[in-house]
């Protein structure tokens, strides 16, 4: 009599290994589109820079792009975490020009105040997060509303903090974060500190604390109900997505050796596109954060894509719209093709 | 002893009382059944007593013990394990990490994806399910799939008093059984069960004491053998009943309305079928057998990748539900809080939705034309609203179900595709229900039925077909159509593919008596 129920719930009847197919196509699929975006982007970088420069692009193209890529893929990590609770953070832009701004006014040039300043810089962030997960979730306010108000005033106080480009951000601050590593035959450290966010990632996706976010972004009253600490992680979301950003604001002051109370502004949107090519729902419960690092690629080299096609510099927002739309749709018709192809019991009105 | 017990406990949704100084308690080793109508307060009652509510005032009891359920956690901690009748998974993650959710295998303080995977294995196998996979997403499963998942999840818990909120009204017979199995062992070790339902053989199948609500009162307590079905719908309901099931009525050589011939889709192969003037057409069979899909293709939702479809003589193409409408079908689904209303918008806007192109002259609605049609149509159908513009999140289930059929009358639809719309009814909501499509057959729509309630089909049908999936493999005709042929029909054949010998003893047993 046990097994009896097992009749009457044929249509999953499937063996483990279809399941297990199944499971890594759905749950995957849009992020080996966006790898496979990336790839595609990658090739075509080469072949162009090859053709320009009769050369192959070497160490110093792999740093410039990295850096470049790092600041973009630091607040879409950021992004992604508050993404996956169904949420959204536009105040990104807002953060990163505080902590830019306060890195280059504070930052003086011995090891005491590198560190001390790189950190509260981060602590800032985290801060300005945490106030948006506390009016999200205790004010019960929708989140693009309070962070659209706490992206302008975060833009507002960071003109006050650096009301012109300018301070100065000590050499060494630079040359570990996005200079090379000569003992590791002058790999960039960017490339470090990717790996060492792609670790990062790794363990954080198998704590509780990242279950409960995707939890949230699937139904929130159901994680609720399973007795997942739904506020907590909620706040926990922003402030750490806060934290990335005031490390974006704090590695673009060091690329750029100078702060910029403006330049961030543009992230939101970029965090939120790397987000999408990633394919991250922004429906929230699904995505991982290397399809975040991997839209952050994929957007700068479409830059350098651009700029070695030859393409007017002043149509080059004009592409990248161009790009990041196809992209988007492509990649939702080939995950809808692979999924009328599968799903047989299911399908709903 | 009491396990667990509410005492005068009061709670109100924006002015509406749900519960009014209200007690309830339930024992150790006991299967307690909380019956009423819809509306009645059993739900919320579950709701407070599991820490998902707080009541306005009363006390709580657990185990002997004042408490206060501020939260899920608090309850779980307790003891206290639920499952609500809107399911608590998370679609977009697998079944292992629903079943796990919150008490994840560790290896090195972080959560270990292969531990995951085995012990949902072994809850799986532990409680006798082996058509689900543990890498499944739950938003690929049925729902009665995700119904057996969430009720594995929760017992697995091992909670000492255990409410269920419907379990079994996405349930076929088979797992039905499959749960009171599992229910009877819990008794046994002395858990508290606590349950709703709206079907009464399961109550007398099951139930030691049975509790009824009725107005956000408690009625009374009663031991189940001393109650009879009429004296427990007298009390829920406070009126006595006719019989519940109409006769369907006689047709005379009826014109046929809808005629389907060699359908095949995903999961359908080959359906041929003919509904007629006045009739109701059952499609029965174990659940998740291609009634959905059938239902869903002929709406255009899925696409058919063969057949013929004739609505009045007149050969159809359906491409989408635009051109199911035009032609005259209407569906009304069984989960109409996600698949038919629009729960924040009023009476007034659901029921004109898909007739405002008719409502309107040159792009503006006719205000007096609506209200009319409106207010004839909730009249029509005895939809319990203060006004036609209360919003239909408002309503108790079975009037949002009435809303969505007068919808469809509105659009003057001949055939309707109605797919388990009692589930989750109370019974007189049900009364109305069936007197409501005895009427539309008069009145000469064509109905095709389906239902996880057995019974139900046997008495409303004038034929049932049987299908197997996504095959009819036969056709019972009425009247008087025995519930047990339904379920011999379908078992029957499933017994012959289902290699399990367990299932073919079971399935004998039924095919013999």
């Amino acid at each position: 009599m046990s097994a009896t129920p097992a009749s009457g719930t044929r249509p999953a009847r499937r063996t483990h290994f279809e399941a297990r197919l199944n499971y890594y196509s759905a749950q995957n699929v849009p992020l080996l589109l966006s790898l496979g975006i990336l790839l595609g982007l990658i090739l075509i970088y080469f072949l162009l820079f090859a053709v320009r420069q009769h050369r192959l692009p070497g160490n110093f193209e792999l740093s410039t792009t990295l850096n470049n890529t790092m600041t973009v893929g630091l607040t879409a990590i950021g992004q992604a975490l508050v993404v996956f609770t169904g949420g959204i953070d536009l105040s990104v832009g807002g953060i990163v020009d505080v902590t830019n701004s306060l890195a280059a006014v504070l930052m003086r040039n011995n090891p005491g105040s590198m560190l001390g300043v790189s950190l509260l810089v981060i602590l800032v962030g985290a801060g300005a997060g945490l106030i948006n997960g506390l009016f999200v979730t205790y004010g019960r306010l929708q989140p693009i509303i309070v962070t659209i108000a706490t992206l302008t005033i975060w833009q507002g106080v960071a003109l006050l903090i650096l009301p012109q480009p300018g301070g100065a951000i000590p050499p060494p601050v630079t040359a570990i974060l996005a200079g090379n590593i000569a003992p590791l035959a002058g790999l960039p450290s960017s490339v470090v500190i990717l790996v060492l966010l792609l670790l990062l990632w790794q363990a954080l996706r198998r704590t509780g604390f990242v279950v409960t976010l995707y939890a949230i972004g699937n139904d929130e009253r159901a994680a609720h109900a399973n007795g997942a600490p739904v506020n907590l992680a909620r706040i926990g979301a922003y402030t750490l997505g806060g934290a990335f950003s005031g490390a974006a604001g704090l590695y673009l002051a060091a690329v750029a050796t100078s702060g910029d109370a403006t330049t961030g502004s543009q992230l939101t949107l970029t965090s939120i596109a790397a987000v999408v090519l990633g394919g991250i729902s922004l429906f929230g419960g699904r995505g991982s954060v290397v399809g975040a690092l991997a839209g952050a690629c994929i957007l700068t080299l479409l830059l350098n894509v651009l700029f070695f096609a030859g393409v007017n510099p002043q149509l080059q927002e004009f592409f990248q719209g161009l790009f990041l739309i196809l992209a988007v749709v492509i990649s939702t018709l080939i995950r809808r093709l692979l999924q009328s192809g599968r799903q047989v019991g299911g399908g709903s009105l | 002893m009491t396990s667990i017990e509410g005492v005068a406990i009061s709670k109100s949704f924006g002015g509406v009382r749900a519960l009014n100084h209200t007690s309830f308690a339930a024992d150790a080793g006991e299967v307690h059944a909380l019956v009423g109508e819809n509306g009645a307060g059993k739900s919320t009652m579950i709701k407070i007593l599991s820490g998902i509510l707080r009541p306005d005032s009363g006390t709580i009891r657990v185990q002997g013990r004042e408490t206060t359920l501020d939260s899920p956690q608090v309850a779980l901690r307790l003891g206290i394990g639920t499952i609500f009748q809107e399911l608590t998974l998370m679609p977009y993650m697998t079944v292992a990490e629903n079943l796990l959710i919150g008490r994840e295998p560790r290896s090195g303080g972080l959560i270990s994806h292969s531990g995951l995977d085995m012990k949902a294995h072994e809850l799986l196998d532990e409680a006798g399910i082996s058509g689900i996979e543990p890498l499944e997403l739950v938003a690929n499963l049925s729902l009665s799939q995700r119904q057996i998942v969430e009720i594995i999840k929760v017992v697995s818990r091992r909670p000492r008093i255990l409410f269920m909120d419907e379990p079994t009204s996405a349930l076929a017979e088979q797992e039905v059984a499959w749960l009171f199995g599992l229910v009877r062992k819990l008794r046994e070790q002395g858990t508290c069960i606590v349950f709703t339902s709206h079907r009464w053989n399961e109550i007398k199948d099951i139930a030691d004491r049975i509790t009824i609500f009725r107005n956000g009162e408690n009625v009374g307590t009663y031991t189940a053998a001393d109650l009879s079905e009429q004296e427990a719908v007298e009390r829920m309901t406070g009126r006595k009943l006719e019989m519940l099931y109409p006769e369907p009525i006689t047709l005379e050589d009826p014109a046929p309305i809808l005629h389907v011939e060699g359908l095949s889709a995903p999961a359908l192969h080959g359906i041929s079928l003919t509904v007629h003037q006045g009739e109701v057409l059952g499609v029965g069979g174990l659940a998740g057998q291609g009634q959905r899909e059938l239902f869903l293709t002929l709406f255009g939702v899925r696409h058919a990748r063969s057949g013929t479809i004739q609505i009045g003589g007149k050969a159809v193409r359906i491409n989408n539900p635009r051109d199911a409408i035009r032609h005259g079908l209407a569906l009304i689904p069984e989960d109409r809080k996600t698949e038919g209303l629009l729960l924040p918008l009023p009476v007034r806007q659901n029921l004109t939705l898909p007739i405002l192109g008719r409502l309107a002259r040159s792009g503006f609605i006719r205000r007096q034309q609506e209200t009319d049609l409106v207010q004839a149509m909730i009249q029509e159908l005895a939809v319990r609203t203060p006004t036609s513009d209360q919003p239909v999140g408002a309503l108790s289930g079975g009037n949002q179900q009435k809303v969505l059929i007068g919808r469809w009358l509105l659009t003057r639809s001949r055939v309707l595709l109605l797919y388990d719309i009692t589930r989750g009814v109370d019974v007189a909501t049900k009364h109305d229900i069936y007197e409501l499509i005895r009427r539309l057959c008069q009145e000469g729509h064509a109905i095709l039925f389906y239902s996880t309630d057995t019974e139900e089909m046997a008495h409303l049908c004038h034929r049932v077909l049987v299908m197997r999936e996504g095959k009819i493999i036969d056709e019972l005709h009425g009247p008087n159509i025995a519930p047990e042929a339904i379920v011999a029909a379908s078992l029957h054949v499933a017994a012959e593919v289902t290699i399990d010998a367990s299932t073919q003893v079971s399935s004998s047993e039924v095919s013999s008596s």
